[in-house]
């Protein structure tokens, strides 16, 4: 029963932090919000057996992209008047369509999800080395690929962040 | 350590993944769209953990991995354009973007 209720509640947080997240007007408010929310998935990897992935959705997910997100919204400080422009665009009438779209598409995949059968989820630890091993072996191509794809972004970032104020050359390939 | 049935877990992943998609569509402020789209990733991040668990293989937690690096590329590009977008045109608005050109 315990777990039961250990899986419902971290469910219930998750779930409600997430519709919170992109509903809020206030960008930093969204942002701890979603930070509960990961936090609450990271709890629900424990228990499933996931220790590695859990300490990972915390450091990389909750730490390092969201604190990404927080300079992003401190860099473009957005002040009151971005929330008024926030409170328009968010008139209650923008949220039927893609609501009813998104609930449609969520019946769906849980009509699917149901027929997976009851099997027990969270039975067993898989340990890291279990996960490491098989990262290098079979999948090594794919961290190959994952560092290629990283080492892209962070050539593009930086591109995408310089100061173009003598820009002469905008787009010019030097940058 | 704690056990449920695999469909529950699936069950949630989906519904997360859907609260992602309304936040895509219906949002118009750049920043809230990648909020939105961490939110599906991490619920196709779940579903994979899930299942790992589910079937006790660690190639789920593998792709759980790939899922994070390519979560994270997404980010840094994403908020690089956003803060560039902002310079240029002054405003979030995604609507506003279709001046954008070559």
């Amino acid at each position: 029963m315990l777990n039961n209720f250990c899986f419902w509640f971290a469910a219930l947080v998750a779930l409600g932090a997430s519709v919170l997240a992109v509903s809020r007007r206030n960008a930093v408010h969204g942002l701890l919000w979603l930070v509960l929310s990961l936090l609450a998935v990271a709890v629900l990897f424990f228990m499933l057996g996931a220790p590695f992935a859990a300490a990972l959705e915390v450091i990389v997910y909750a730490g390092a992209i969201m604190v990404l997100f927080l300079f992003a919204v401190m860099m473009l400080h957005l002040g009151p008047a971005a929330q008024r422009q926030e409170a328009q665009w968010l008139a209650p009438g923008v949220w039927i369509a893609p609501g009813l779209l998104a609930l449609g598409l969520a019946a769906d995949l849980i009509a699917i999800a149901r027929l997976a059968g009851d099997a027990p989820a969270g039975a067993g630890i898989i340990p890291p080395e279990a996960v490491g091993a098989a990262l290098f072996g079979p999948y090594v191509i794919g961290v190959e690929l994952a560092s290629v794809l990283l080492l892209a972004g962070v050539v593009a970032a930086y591109h995408l962040g310089q100061r173009r104020d003598r820009s002469l050359g905008e787009g010019a390939g030097s940058g | 350590m704690a056990s449920f049935p695999f469909s529950h877990g699936m069950v949630l992943a989906a519904a997360l993944f859907a609260i992602g998609l309304a936040g895509v569509m219906a949002r118009r402020n750049l920043i809230f769209v990648l909020m939105s789209i961490e939110i599906m990733l991490n619920a196709a991040g779940l579903a994979f953990i899930v299942a790992a668990s589910r079937w006790q293989q660690p190639d789920g937690q593998v792709m759980f991995l790939f899922i994070l690096a390519v979560a994270a590329a997404e980010v840094a590009v994403g908020l690089a354009l956003a803060l560039r977008i902002y310079q240029s045109l002054r405003t979030l608005d995604l609507d506003a973007i279709n001046t954008m050109r070559g």
